[in-house]
């Protein structure tokens, strides 16, 4: 495939210091258009903060990023939404006061057309609806989109989460730990709320470190170690076995595709 | 038949819930003292009590304090708080006293109280009011928002600040010779020859004030910010930039206050309301609103404003010590808070 040379993403040598502390080393990493990512690592490996990095949150000490083979620099998570690069943070990012819909729709609400819209008048039907049609085609199932978050399950909570970077996202969705609280069949639901979202040609790099959610969805494995990526894993092909050796650094990247 | 009827009673419940949920209507109980003391003065004093004049009286009594409340709602929503608000309503009367005063004549014919130029003089004096307490408002904002300072620091901090330059502009005595035509023609004016004027603005500003937080974005980004400032600003909300708005609003309406204390007293005073700020937070509260922000409705501070109103009248029509008013508001207040905790409890149990 043509767009197989292309990465919709990509981190070049990425570089991120905290104090004395060095998170990311040199980091390089590529998302495909229409796969699914795993960036796995142990706590502490610097997978939020490249997260962080890519969508903004943070700025690199050294290195580039690159967007559809141009590089781009985002100052704020704003600049990465307005290209189309959606993210479920690990901390959720939800107002938990606030309901489903306006949780979906904070910081692009709709408004009402004509001088109500003006006035700054929001078309609460409008996102109602819309909110109710993206949960539903998604199944992602909530007692009532007008109630506060704080009273949905931590599933629900994550689903309306993973509902919104869906719903905006038009070129990459990342998902930082999305079934790190979750219980079998809300993580379930979840995974396949990613599988959904590679359908519609979206890729999604997906964070975990929960070996079997990874070995499930993902189509490749980056494995990041003390601000490093040791190495990059098939699924098909590595075991379970091989990344968690990787990861706690018991075994060198022998097995598994080395990184140059 | 039976099917339909059942459809349209399921539709009315969920109407009257949306509606409950659109006023976020969390203050009931509150709204309830208020029925609850109004019916207790009414069966005590009758008449004397349960009078529309009584109650124009009440209205324009807590007008000022109203407004107060309406600007520290969208504060403490915001998870913030402004102490600094009674002290800029006194500022912003001194100034614009002080101002009308000046373009209302010479020295020596306001001396003689003569005040020919007092249709300039009153409209940019009550102007200059109103954008004193929008200017200490932008000051509060800027300061919290730039330096990254607590609101309560800051607040704390302009609150003496904004008395202190007060008290500097008045000689710490009232403002004299303020044209009295604002009282008369402005301040004592009567719509409908029976709702005072400022009452009416002051209803005016509080339908505003609800329309703008229930139903628009302003609304929305200030329970948002109140609510995760964090998740506000990762979702493009610019946090800085509505916070100082939302302190502008509450330093504008403390300015109208001032203007509106002009018009009621023909002078202003450094040794007045010095405790409105802590009445009207613990108004806001009373009516609802969380102190930890993310929660709060207009109307509650309203009628958290009514209660001590209602009550310290009925107390005096009754011959009772309003000092009582102090202490059942203070132990409302608590309860309040308590009512609040519960509910954010039994709310994150669910
Ligand atoms: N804001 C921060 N300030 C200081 N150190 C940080 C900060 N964020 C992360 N770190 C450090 O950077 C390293 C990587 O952290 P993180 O990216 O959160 O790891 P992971 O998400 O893989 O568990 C850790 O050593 C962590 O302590
Ligand atoms: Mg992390």
């Amino acid at each position: 495939m043509a767009n197989r040379d292309q990465p919709v993403l990509e981190a070049r040598d990425i570089e991120k210091w905290f104090g004395p502390v060095q998170a990311l080393k040199r980091v390089n990493m590529s998302v495909y258009p229409a796969e699914i990512v795993a960036l796995i690592g142990d706590n502490g490996a610097g997978k939020s903060t490249l997260i962080n990095v890519l969508t903004g949150v943070l700025q690199p000490d050294g290195g580039q990023i690159f967007f559809q083979g141009q590089p781009v620099h985002f100052t704020t998570p704003h600049d990465a939404r307005a290209i189309g690069i959606e993210t479920v943070y690990q901390d959720l990012a939800i107002a938990p006061h606030l309901d489903a819909v306006a949780n979906i729709y904070l910081g692009r609400e709709l408004l009402r057309p004509g001088l109500l819209g003006k006035l700054g008048f929001l078309d609460r039907k409008r996102m109602k609806e819309e909110t109710a049609q993206q949960l539903s085609r998604l199944r992602v199932r909530i007692p009532d989109p007008e109630r506060r978050m704080s009273t949905l399950s931590g599933g629900q909570r994550q689903g309306v989460a993973v509902a919104r970077a869906v719903m905006w996202a038009s070129k990459v969705v990342i998902m930082d730990e999305p079934t790190a609280a979750l219980g079998v069949a809300q993580a379930g639901m979840v995974l396949d709320l990613i599988r959904q979202v590679r359908a519609q040609g979206i890729p999604v790099v997906f964070i975990s470190h929960n070996m079997p959610h990874v070995f499930e969805v993902a189509d490749r494995i980056v494995v990041l170690r003390l601000g490093e990526v040791v190495a990059e894993l098939d699924p098909q092909r590595d075991s379970i076995d091989d990344a968690v050796a990787l990861m706690t650094g018991s075994a060198k990247a022998g097995a598994a595709t080395e990184v140059a | 038949m039976a099917d339909a009827r059942t459809a349209s009673a399921q539709a009315e419940g969920r109407t009257r819930r949306e509606l409950m949920r659109r006023l976020n209507f969390q203050s009931g109980w509150v709204f309830l003292v208020l029925l609850l003391l109004i019916a207790v003065f009414t069966v005590r004093e009758g008449g004397k009590f349960f009078d529309p004049v009584n109650f124009r009286n009440i209205a324009l009594d807590a007008s000022q304090l109203t407004l107060l409340a309406v600007g520290a709602t969208f504060v403490i929503i915001t998870a913030g708080i402004d102490l600094s608000v009674s002290s800029v309503l006194v500022f912003s009367a001194v100034v614009g006293a002080k101002v009308m005063v000046r373009l209302s004549g010479s020295p020596e014919e306001v001396r003689n109280y003569q005040f020919p130029n007092q249709d300039i003089g009153i409209p940019v004096g009550l102007a200059v009011a109103v954008l004193c307490g929008l200017g200490w408002g932008l000051v509060n904002g800027l300061i919290i928002t730039k330096l990254r300072l607590p609101p309560f620091i800051v607040t704390l901090g302009t609150l003496g600040m904004a008395l202190g330059a007060a008290s500097i502009i008045s000689r710490g005595a009232s403002v004299p010779y303020v044209p009295y035509d604002v009282q008369t023609k402005i301040g004592a004016r009567r719509i409908f020859d029976f709702m005072p004027v400022l009452v009416v603005v002051t209803a005016v500003i509080v339908v505003i004030a609800i329309i703008a937080l229930h139903f628009t974005r302003f609304g929305r980004y200030t329970f948002a910010i109140g609510s995760n400032a964090a998740a506000a600003r990762r979702a493009g909300i610019d946090v800085d930039r509505h916070l100082l708005k939302v302190y502008a609003v509450s330093g504008l309406l403390a300015g109208i206050a001032g203007a509106m204390d002009i018009a009621r007293f023909a002078t202003a005073s450094v040794s007045t309301h010095s405790t409105d700020n802590l009445n009207a937070i613990s108004a806001v509260v009373i009516g609802g609103t969380s102190l930890f922000g993310g929660t709060g409705t207009v109307i509650g501070s309203v009628i958290g404003t009514f209660i001590p109103a209602v009550l310290r009248n009925g107390l005096v029509i009754g011959g009772i010590q309003p000092f009582w008013q102090q202490v059942v508001i203070g132990a409302i207040l608590i309860v309040a808070v308590y009512v609040d905790q519960r509910r954010r409890a039994a709310e994150e149990r669910m």
